[in-house]
């Protein structure tokens, strides 16, 4: 043993220090020995475990939106694309937990926004109320440039903060059409649920009414994955490979520009509520449709004030969002009468050649049923009755139909008391009432209903009492009327094209009923629509009567409680075999011929312009 | 153990060529191993801080290579000295070590969290880095200064204050380097032959004192470390996910560690690169080397340390004398000790201490301070030979 101890007594002894070195030396080795086990354990057995945690860890996916497919008119002008705006977003991930981090940070952005923190904060609370969990929260869109540049440049001080390029609508042609089109919006929690089968995610865009909404699939298109290595601070190194978005396809509208223009300026100019149908007859292409007063489908581009929100439904300004053409539940009066006609020749209550005196009013069961004004008009067959429109002899004919359901089966078979199924959402049922219905009525709440009596089928007869029908269902019978009996779709969507203008899809006529109207009934009721338009004795004469193309055309005006009477007017044109059925309702219009049917001229106008033009290739006029 | 006593039969402890430039009687190995880390901690430096500091990308490793150049020279220097001359000024150094600890508290300067360094003319310095060193040096001299006064429980409990003093001093300023003073009067107790009972005396009392500091205090409103040091110290038991929080970044190197696995990512090393591993220079340089290079290159740094481990406990029977042994004893486990907590903190099974890896973690204190240690040990090795080939040479 070569060790000397400086100490040789009674120092340790002499082999302590090889029996301390040993305990010395062997702590050390457990000790490097644990490490060398836990490096062996985390690297070699573990190790694709945190391979694949680290390279989680540098990637951040982004959901690049795609831009949404536009929406044209069928001629392809555009009424809905996109612009690029750049907003001002919020990484959820990134908001600090601690209160006192999130109050500064909330702080320090509401200062560059111009805000305070509430009001930050208020923006992270409605974000988190509404949309799924990740979505970004928009403080701001359409940032000023300024502001973008300050946060790009101040980067760092912002790490939370995205100045994101977003897709906002955009609607070139202003209001037209702002009922169908509908609006988008972010897809909030609720809209996930109710969609588990469509790829969505967290602040992707989703149409939200009108063809926004009913073609959301073919419009929306399919968000790119941006992957971006990121530091820890969450400051961008690199970018990985990424999908890139596919936009949208665009949808075409069966809608005509012109028609639509035509329709929506002429009833504006009449300053009143009400709304306009134009369909093909012959395939339930809906060429225009318009409810007024309208709205300015960009305000929905941007968060809503709650005034704004509240004048959309003001009952005072009309309800601008309230889609009348669709949604309106109306008594239509006078323009039911040919289906009055129709059914009563049927059912073999009257040829066309039955005459009824009209002395301008009629006692049936003890009530006395009056003309407009007890005007009386005399003998009048049913050609004349429709061209005058004699209320008498079609308040025969509801009488003489009370207690079978002739009446009511063929206001039935003419679709309505049904949704029509047109392709927007918001549409009503409308209601043909029967004995059978009111009976259950009076015997739920008989407080509200009196039970049938022969004076609702009476009513009914002149689209009256308890009858109920949108433009929209008015029009598709008046084309059932003028194609010989089919009951088509209305449909807006014309075919859907891909970016480049590739047909993907288009959309068939459907018919959905078709009505064995015997075909000399059928023009005994369209000579008696054309008399009303355009013999000088017709109710629309004054307005129909210079016309150069033949039309077939009813005057409506309705009774409502409480309110001037509702005017109406349907027509289809050219006579005898038409094209195109035009029906436009105006609440409080007084008479159909007063204020419906110069707007449903202005709209027939602009569609027979076109047509000459389309013809003629000229500028040739048709007035 | 015996074979670890073989200094006949290596006379020029294999390297000539340290004889060749004036280091004759130095353990080539020892300095092999120290060299070897210094090594690694640049090649590593140079490679993964190269984006830290904005306009001067090699500045760590510039740096670190001074500190290595003058901890190098330091090395040499006090190898010259017999290393028995110290035992001699132990209350001089003792009294230094206390004074210039509590100099901070008067003039030191805060640095994460902590306040231990001093602003010198020329750099900041952190006394305890170098106190771990005084403490050794002073603590042997006084167990063989002591070695015949009193009986045997009083020797012990002299020893256990005097290493107390400074420990609990550093204590109030950085609890890791207070572990580590605690390590190494622990240390030089076992090597001078306290009693097992006593030294299982000490254990316990220690026991109980940290459950009542960690567990006990805090419960009942009185804390006695600082919030941070609360959080560094249990967040290694509960990772959490709060970007910012003690227990998220050091979960984030272990990602790092486990992600490099065998040969490591290299340049794709994304956890060390893009900060998700917390100072990647100091503390957590472990993390960085394991995540680039892999269990090969991380198992090289952990077998330098064996190597400087096992040479310097060799020393504690080749040395020529008691104090040598205790000297050795005191080093081997300080640096055993620093790379025990700061490697398992790496690998998310010890706390954060804030305790460097010798040799490796960017920092001149630590740095020079590890090298002189390393320097008593070549001194340590040189005297023993010299007194070996004393009586058959001379």
């Amino acid at each position: 043993m070569r060790f000397e101890p400086v100490v040789p007594k009674p120092g340790p002894k002499r082999n302590l220090p090889s029996r301390r070195f040993a305990v010395i030396g062997a702590v050390g080795l457990v000790l490097l020995g644990i490490l060398f086990f836990r490096l062996w354990s985390l690297q070699i057995v573990t190790g694709d475990k945190y391979l694949a945690e680290a390279n989680q860890n540098r990637t951040r996916e982004i959901r690049v939106p795609a831009p949404r497919g536009s929406i044209l008119d069928r001629e392809g002008h555009v009424l809905v694309d996109n612009r690029t705006s750049m907003a001002l977003q919020l990484d959820p991930i990134e908001i600090p937990t601690s209160v006192a981090e999130r109050r500064s940070l909330y702080s320090r952005i509401g200062k560059v926004l111009g805000h305070d923190a509430d009001w930050v904060r208020h923006k992270v609370q409605e974000t988190k109320k509404n949309d799924p969990p990740g979505s970004p929260v928009t403080l701001e869109q359409d940032t000023p440039d300024d502001i973008v540049y300050y946060l790009q440049e101040h980067q760092a001080q912002f790490p939370e903060v995205q100045v994101n390029r977003i897709f906002v609508r955009k609607y070139p042609q202003g209001l037209l059409a702002a009922h169908v089109l509908g609006s988008v919006g972010e897809v909030t929690a609720e809209d996930l649920a109710k969609n588990p089968d469509k790829d969505l995610g967290a602040g992707d865009t989703l149409g939200k009414t009108g063809i926004e909404q009913t073609y959301d699939d073919q419009l929306r298109g399919e968000p790119g994955d941006t992957r971006l290595q990121v530091d820890s601070t969450g400051r961008i190194v690199s970018q990985l490979p990424s999908t890139l978005p596919k936009p949208g396809d665009s949808v075409r509208l069966t809608i005509d520009r012109q028609v639509q223009e035509a329709g929506e300026a002429s009833l504006q100019s009449i300053g009143l509520p009400g709304a306009f149908v134009a369909l093909d007859v012959n395939n339930g292409q809906v060429l225009g449709i318009g409810s007024n007063p309208t709205f300015d489908p960009s305000i929905f581009t941007h968060p809503l004030t709650q005034k704004q929100v509240d004048d959309l439904y003001d009952e005072d300004l009309g309800a601008p969002l309230f889609d009348r053409a669709i949604g309106g539940q109306y008594a239509v009066g006078s323009t039911f009468k040919p289906f009055t006609a129709l059914a009563a020749l049927d059912g073999g209550y009257i040829t066309p050649s039955t005459v009824v005196n009209d002395t301008g009013s009629i006692t049936i069961a003890d009530q006395e049923f009056d003309n407009a004004g007890k005007q009386a008009h005399g003998p009048v067959d049913l050609q004349r009755a429709l061209e005058v429109s004699s209320d008498v002899y079609f308040y025969r004919l509801g009488a003489d139909m009370n207690g079978s359901r002739q009446l009511q089966n063929w206001a039935g078979d003419f679709g309505f008391g049904t949704a029509t199924g047109i392709d927007i959402p918001g549409e009503t049922d409308g209601l043909v009432p029967s004995p059978k219905w009111l009976n259950e009525a009076h015997a739920q709440e008989p407080k509200y209903y009196d039970p049938w009596v022969i004076g609702q089928n009476i009513q009914l007869a002149i689209g009256q009492g308890y009858f109920q029908a949108s433009p929209l269902q008015l029009a598709v019978a008046y084309a059932a009327l003028g194609n010989g009996g089919k009951v088509l779709k209305p449909e807006l969507m014309l075919q859907t094209e891909d970016a480049a203008g590739r047909v993907l899809g288009e959309n068939e006529p459907v018919v959905e009923n078709t009505i064995p109207i015997d075909p000399a009934d059928r023009s005994v009721v369209m000579a008696g629509l054309h008399d009303a338009a355009q013999s000088p004795e017709g109710t629309s004469y004054k307005v129909f009567g210079g016309f150069p193309i033949k039309v077939a055309g009813k005057t409506g005006t309705a009774e409502r409680t409480g309110e001037a009477d509702q005017a109406w007017y349907a027509v289809l044109a050219p006579y005898p075999n038409p094209e195109i059925a035009v029906v436009v309702t105006v609440e409080q219009g007084g008479f159909g011929a007063d204020t419906a049917a110069p707007v449903a001229l202005q709209v027939l106008q602009a569609y027979f312009h076109k047509k000459a033009e389309a013809v003629s290739g000229s500028s040739g006029s048709v007035e | 153990m015996e074979s670890s006593r073989l200094p006949r039969r290596e006379p020029n402890s294999g390297f000539g060529l340290l004889e060749k430039v004036g280091l004759a009687g130095m353990d080539g190995w020892l300095a092999f191993s120290a060299l070897g880390l210094l090594a690694c901690s640049l090649f590593t430096l140079y490679e993964a801080s190269g984006t830290s500091i904005a306009g001067a990308p090699q500045e760590y490793v510039q740096r670190q290579a001074l500190y290595g150049l003058v901890g190098i020279i330091g090395m040499i220097a006090v190898s010259r000295i017999d290393y028995s001359r110290f035992r001699e000024l132990r209350v001089g150094i003792y009294t230094f070590l206390c004074a210039s600890i509590f100099a901070v508290f008067a003039f030191g300067v805060a640095a994460r969290g902590s306040t231990n360094q001093l602003e010198l003319p020329f750099f900041t310095f952190q006394p305890a880095e170098l106190g771990k060193l005084l403490l050794i040096i002073a603590l042997a001299g006084f167990v063989i200064d002591g070695a015949r006064r009193g009986s045997e429980i009083q020797r012990t409990i002299r020893i256990l204050c005097l290493g107390l003093l400074p420990t609990g001093l550093v204590l109030l300023q950085d609890l890791g380097t207070s572990l580590v003073f605690a390590a190494i009067t622990i240390a030089i107790m076992v090597a001078a032959g306290v009693r097992w009972s006593h030294l299982a005396a000490i254990g316990a009392v220690l026991a109980v004192f940290v459950a009542v500091v960690l567990v006990a205090l805090p419960a009942a409103g009185m804390p006695v470390l600082k919030e941070y040091q609360q959080e560094r110290l249990t967040s290694f038991l509960s990772p959490s996910s709060d970007i910012g929080d003690a227990g998220y970044q050091q979960n984030q190197a272990k990602v790092g560690i486990g992600a490099g696995g065998t040969t490591g990512r290299g340049d794709q090393a994304t956890q060390s690169r893009f900060g998700f591993v917390p100072e990647r220079h100091t503390d957590f340089i472990f993390a960085v080397v394991a995540e680039r290079y892999g269990f090969v290159g991380a198992a090289l740094v952990l077998s330098l340390f064996a190597l400087l481990f096992w040479r310097a406990l060799r020393l504690m029977t080749l040395s020529k004398n008691f104090y040598g042994t205790l000297v050795a004893a005191g080093i081997a486990a300080a640096i055993i000790f620093q790379v025990f907590v700061n490697v398992g903190m790496n690998l998310g099974i010890m706390p954060i201490t804030g305790i460097p890896l010798p040799l490796m973690s960017y920092g001149g204190s630590a740095i020079i301070s590890t090298f002189l240690m390393i320097g008593v040990l070549q001194s340590i090795h040189i005297e023993s030979r010299a007194a070996e080939r004393g009586p058959w040479i001379d």
